[in-house]
């Protein structure tokens, strides 16, 4: 297992190495202009966000029904790997409508759903560093509500008008566009897939030691 | 007895320390006034025609936009990697110890 | 199905002949919402008026604040009276103590919202009365919402640590969509122009959260307590 995310981080070093080559290469978007390319990087993000959110809620809802302590521990790194690219999403997002729309940050369905998701899985994580013993159990609930909260966050740009560029941008992409960002989604995608089955040992291995210390104090 | 003599040595330099740190900040406060009541006070007027229109540079945004994503993935790997490595070492330890018990 | 409907009410009545003898989660909340009401007039109203949307915000932001208070009361009084567990350990589903909970909290907002329309009505000048049937429905399946999965995190924070400041952590993001769809929507009925397409838009939707947030409640309500 190590090394299949030892192999993961290899290639997503390369790609995440080779990635701003591509994106230089890549045209100018007509109205936007130099501060479009954020969009390279800022949509992957937002992909693996909603990947991390999902894998929390599934391993969540296994965990809370079938109390497998794998889940738990799985739920856990999903949950920590939303907030980490979702606080990317975030970040680039605003530093791309600042020179796009001309402010920071817009109250629109979108953007306030996202960030309402990126809070629940912070709170998440708040409720299982806080939330003192058994408190897996409780923020098992918590990531299943957050995962359900996520098609919510999609249907948003089809149900309210927003100036968020719809979805259909991505499918109406020009080649010399849609090859550096299709190499950006598989980058953070195999970033994505190391980090979760990374995460997910360091819980596993840090229950076993305290097994391991219980089992030394007998 | 001891309770009535005057406060003791480090109380009192203690004392002396907080009297320090209030004159620092009650400097710093004014030294923050003073730079406000700069940035306030206009140098001269310019007539509107000939203010440059103001665009936002987009390379920085974007740099920025950009260096943040390396720093907090790099960030996180290496934690990740540091906490691995020392979980496993602590593994090992105790491993070893739980062996070398039941051997014994 | 039935059995466990009359468990629930059962469990409602328990919690309600309790508050009517004491009165203290009605007093208490209803004192809150008007006291956020007036602490959110001080600071949005400018020239003796409040901006537009503000009268169908603070309405909603004031039973968001009393709703969370009276939810860590409820279930901060079954914990001091160590009666939770007696409750769990009752031969019934375990949905239907959380059913019960739940309706009896329903209850309970009902009462401080009918005060809190009419007195945001007379200090804003909204026109309360103006689409009454829509308005209720409005509020009734926002509360719900709220409501639904607040009685699920209190009720599961229970024996945590530190829950009084969890409840609302865990709360809030998770019911913010919720608010959101209830103050557009009564904002669209508030407004100059009011748009009771547009309210009832709003409305289907508040009606599908709480179709969702109450199913996935009672699924989790079990295994959650159940340690």
């Amino acid at each position: 297992m190590n090394a299949l995310v030892s192999v993961l981080l290899g290639i997503a070093a390369v790609m995440f190495a080779g990635a701003p080559f591509l994106i230089d290469a890549a045209p100018q978007e007509s109205t936007m202009g130099l501060v479009q390319k954020i969009f390279y990087f800022h949509v992957p993000a937002a992909m693996v966000t909603f990947a991390g959110a999902f894998v929390c809620g599934v391993a969540s809802a296994v965990f809370l029904w079938r109390r497998r302590v794998t889940a738990d521990h799985v739920a856990l790194a999903g949950a920590e790997l939303a907030v980490l690219f979702g606080a990317i999403v975030l970040v680039t997002g605003p530093l791309w409508a600042r020179k796009a729309w001309g402010v920071w940050w817009q109250w629109d369905a979108r953007l306030t759903i996202t960030l309402v998701m990126w809070m629940v899985f912070v709170a998440y994580l708040i409720l299982r560093r806080f939330g003192g013993p058994g408190s897996e159990v409780l923020a098992a609930a918590v990531g299943v509500f957050g995962m359900v909260l996520v098609p919510f966050v999609y249907l948003s740009v089809e149900l309210w008008r927003t100036v968020h560029p719809t979805t259909n941008v991505i499918r109406s992409l020009p080649p010399e566009m849609a090859w550096p960002f299709r190499w950006c989604v598989i980058a953070f995608v195999v970033l994505f897939g190391a980090l979760l089955l990374a995460r997910t040992r360091l819980e596993s291995l840090r229950a076993a030691l305290d097994r391991a210390y219980l089992a030394e104090e007998d | 007895m001891r309770v009535l003599h005057s406060r003791s040595r480090s109380a009192r330099v203690r004392g002396g320390r907080s009297w320090r740190q209030a004159g620092v900040l009650i400097a710093a406060l004014l030294a923050c006034g003073r730079a406000l009541a700069a940035q306030t006070a206009q140098t001269e007027f310019v007539p509107a025609s000939q203010v440059p229109v103001e665009t936002l540079p987009a390379a920085p945004l974007v740099f920025v936009a950009y260096a943040f994503v390396w720093v907090a993935l790099v960030a996180y790997v290496f934690a990740l990697w540091r906490k691995l490595g020392r979980v496993e070492r602590e593994m090992r330890q105790v491993s070893d110890r739980l062996e070398s018990r039941r051997r014994s | 199905m039935m059995a466990v409907l009359r468990a629930a009410w059962l469990v409602a009545q328990k919690d309600l002949v309790v508050e009517s003898r004491s009165r203290e989660l009605a007093y208490t909340t209803v004192f809150l919402a008007v006291a956020c009401v007036l602490v959110f007039a001080f600071a949005l109203v400018r020239e003796g008026r409040a901006p537009d949307d503000a009268p169908a915000g603070i309405l909603w932001v004031a039973v968001a604040f009393s709703g969370t208070l009276a939810l860590g009361r409820a279930f901060e009084r079954e914990r001091q009276a160590e009666t939770l567990r007696a409750l769990l350990l009752a031969p019934v589903e375990r949905s239907a103590v959380y059913l019960g909970k739940l309706l009896a909290l329903l209850v309970l907002m009902a009462g401080v919202e009918a005060i809190l329309v009419p007195v945001v009505g007379l200090l804003f000048g909204a026109p309360v009365s103006r689409a009454p049937v829509l308005l209720l429905a409005l509020l009734a399946s926002g509360t719900v919402g709220f409501a639904a999965v607040g009685t699920l995190f209190a009720a599961m924070l229970v024996r945590a640590r530190s829950r009084d400041v969890l409840l609302p952590v865990v709360l809030y993001p998770v019911a913010v969509p919720v608010i959101i769809a209830g103050v557009r929507g009564t904002a669209a009925i508030f407004a100059a122009e009011p748009d009771v397409a547009g309210a009832a838009t709003w409305l289907a939707l508040l009606i599908l959260f709480d179709a969702v947030f109450v199913t996935l409640a009672l699924w989790t309500f079990a295994p959650v307590m159940s340690e």
